[in-house]
């Protein structure tokens, strides 16, 4: 057991038929990474496509109103495709291609990483296939014609629950069926070994241009770094690069659903226990008998019942901390950062702010938090109308 | 020569699978029963996984029937242990590694031993993983069973240098269930075998037909069959018995077809 650990966390827990496409992979990946040409290939893509760097934006309105620490938000709801997920699909996508790959799977829950990997395949020249609960096609319906103007095969999964867990599932079957010409964009810092490694260092850039962005206009490191998880893509991309300044507390903020004490909800180390389920041990939502349980949050990027790895490790150490947050106090958070700075976060980022609001007035006004705003909040408008009880006619 | 490699002596050996639970334990049980009075050389008997990847719609449907159905762990046990007084066929567990951890590694392979099963096949569990339960398996006497697959390549002799009881070989690409062309590699991944064991090599993933496991039969040394028999279990429900027994019965004879 030596592959992709972090901590007793991570591995390669994947069928035979999958073993030498990872190895293949992760040979690829260390290639490639110390290529002169594919550094300056990706670099080209997230500056003059994707729109980085992204921007580090003061919220005046919002630290004013809550009173404690400096508020900063990093735009990642301004990049192209609306959240930060294209940064780990341009670096696989490139990666796949350089493979010689001509075809890319994946699975999406709200479907910003299945509109991230259409649209990276789109523009490489590749053909683009991808895995959606059937409960979020319904939820996200906007999305999934996103994807098919994008060129991309939408897969509907009417399998198990038919969330997120269960496209995962469906796209790793895909992948048994079919390796040899594709790759498989997994979307978040999850899976087996290398991908929670890959995921990470590809959304590492998040965190590294906070850190330089935060250097310039305070001159000083944050107290507090703050974002939504789910397997925990834009959360790892944040922290890592802070993750030896033992001073900047690193605080993930789950998907709680109905509330933790209740059986509606996805928070996972909250409520979760050590597993080894999607190649990887880690904490997940779970019976004790090891059946996976079915999780819930309004939000679709969230309804996982695991999380990447390098979190459950990072929780382990103590080094992060990660609380719950409801449906009702994202749903507010998001109405909240509307009206208060006129930024609509997606659904799955509101989590993070809904956290900010309880954090912020605690602390000094010296003190600054950077919320992670991981995506913006146009797909999710129609859900929290319904939510709120408010009919649209389109 | 333990009792699961014992099983291939002189013979090329059947082996079913059914989902424990499907539709009922009762019915599991007497499933084992028939089925090894019908010509089964051992047993695969499915532990049902909420989430099993390693598996095509048929027999998904099957471990979400027998989950639904209040089926557990400990109550696969029980029934197993109840099915030992009558009969001593082998039999081995096929679960995938969840199940397994979060029950407690030591636990469980305690209570295999107890209830006499002989083998463990975990399809989420490579090589690269093993030592996550192999200490225990040997510490209580469960055979671990080792696959291969069609993209195992260069892999194939490390991983049946270290394989007990018999080697599964995975004959084509993607998840369980019925193909009506199977995969060519199955030859040559156990030729790729011979050359560093003897280990015996059994053939699994979408064989239905008696032609196409006489045909298996001729380049290994067994048939394993699970999509077909989990099939009929769904179509047949309570009454699925004789139909599955029949079958086992046509596709044990087809087996000794190729002596």
């Amino acid at each position: 057991m030596k592959n992709g650990r972090f901590g007793v966390h991570g591995g390669q827990y994947i069928p035979e038929t999958l073993m030498n496409a990872v190895i293949e992979l992760e040979k690829a990946y260390h290639h490639y990474k110390e290529d002169v040409e594919f550094t300056l290939e990706l670099e080209d893509l997230l500056k003059n496509y994707a729109g980085r760097p992204s921007l580090l934006y003061h919220a005046k309105k919002m630290t004013e109103d809550l009173g404690g620490a400096k508020i900063y938000l990093k735009r990642e709801d301004l990049n192209h495709t609306g959240s930060h997920k294209i940064n780990n699909v341009l670096g696989q996508v490139l990666l796949a291609k350089k493979m010689g790959k001509t075809r890319v799977i994946a699975e999406t829950g709200a479907g910003q990483h299945g509109v991230a990997t259409a649209t990276a395949a789109a523009l490489l020249g590749l053909e683009c296939e991808i895995f959606m609960g059937k409960e979020d096609t319904e939820r996200q319906a906007l999305n999934v014609y996103r994807m098919e103007l994008l060129g991309a095969k939408v897969h509907t999964v009417t399998s198990g629950t038919q969330t997120l867990k269960d496209a995962v599932n469906e796209t790793l079957r895909e992948w048994t069926k079919r390796v040899e010409d594709t790759h498989y964009v997994l979307g978040s810092v999850m899976g087996p070994h290398p991908f929670p490694m890959i995921v990470r260092d590809f959304q590492n850039i998040i965190g590294k241009e906070v850190k330089e962005q935060l250097l310039e206009k305070e001159g000083r490191l944050p107290d507090a770094l703050l974002a939504c998880v789910g397997g925990g893509s834009n959360a790892m991309g944040l922290f890592y690069e802070f993750i030896p300044d033992t001073k900047v507390r690193l605080i993930g903020c789950e998907a709680a659903g109905l509330g933790v004490d209740t059986d509606k909800t996805a928070a996972t180390m909250s409520t979760g226990s050590m597993g080894i389920f999607h190649g990887m041990k880690s904490y997940f939502c779970q019976d004790e008998y090891g059946q996976i349980a079915p999780v819930y949050s309004i939000s679709a990027g969230l309804d996982y019942p695991g999380i990447g790895p390098e979190h459950a490790n990072l929780h382990d150490t103590g080094r992060a901390e990660y609380v719950p947050v409801t449906d009702q106090e994202a749903v507010d958070a998001f109405e909240y950062l509307a009206r208060m700075e006129g930024i609509i976060p997606a659904i799955e980022s509101a989590h993070a702010v809904a956290y900010a609001r309880i954090l912020a007035p605690t602390m000094g006004k010296d003190q600054i938090i950077v919320i992670n705003l991981s995506g913006r909040g146009d797909k999710d408008v129609a859900a929290i109308a319904r939510y709120r009880g408010v009919q649209l006619y389109e | 020569m333990n009792k699961i490699s014992s099983v291939f002596q002189d013979k090329k050996a059947f082996i079913p699978f059914v989902t424990a639970g499907d539709p009922s334990l009762a019915i599991t049980k007497e499933l084992v029963l028939s089925m090894a009075k019908a010509g089964a050389d051992l047993i695969e008997l499915g532990i049902p996984f909420s989430d099993p990847v390693a598996e095509g719609p048929v027999i998904q449907e099957a471990d979400y029937r027998a989950l639904a159905g209040g089926v557990t762990t400990d109550k696969i046990f029980a029934m197993v242990e109840e099915l030992r007084k009558e009969c001593r066929i082998p039999i081995a567990f096929m679960t995938y590694i969840n199940p397994i951890y979060t029950y407690g590694v030591e636990v469980f392979m305690a209570n295999c031993r107890t209830a006499q099963v002989d083998a463990i096949i975990v399809p989420d569990m490579p090589y690269e993983e093993k030592e996550e339960i192999k200490p225990l398996c040997d510490q209580y006497g469960i055979t671990i069973i080792s696959m291969i697959a069609p993209t195992s390549k260069e892999r194939i002799h490390r991983i049946a240098k270290e394989a007990e009881g018999f080697l599964y070989c995975v004959s084509s690409m993607g998840v369980t269930g019925v193909r009506s062309e199977l995969g060519s590699s199955a030859d040559a991944m156990i030729a790729q075998v011979r050359e560093v064991t003897k280990i015996p090599c059994a053939i699994g993933f979408g064989i239905s037909t008696p032609e196409q496991a006489k045909a298996m039969a001729e380049i290994a040394d067994g048939v394993i069959v699970g999509s077909a028999i989990v099939r009929l279990v769904g179509e047949h429900g309570e009454a699925c018995v004789p139909y599955v027994t029949d079958y086992v019965r046509r596709m044990k004879e087809a087996c000794n077809q190729c002596q």
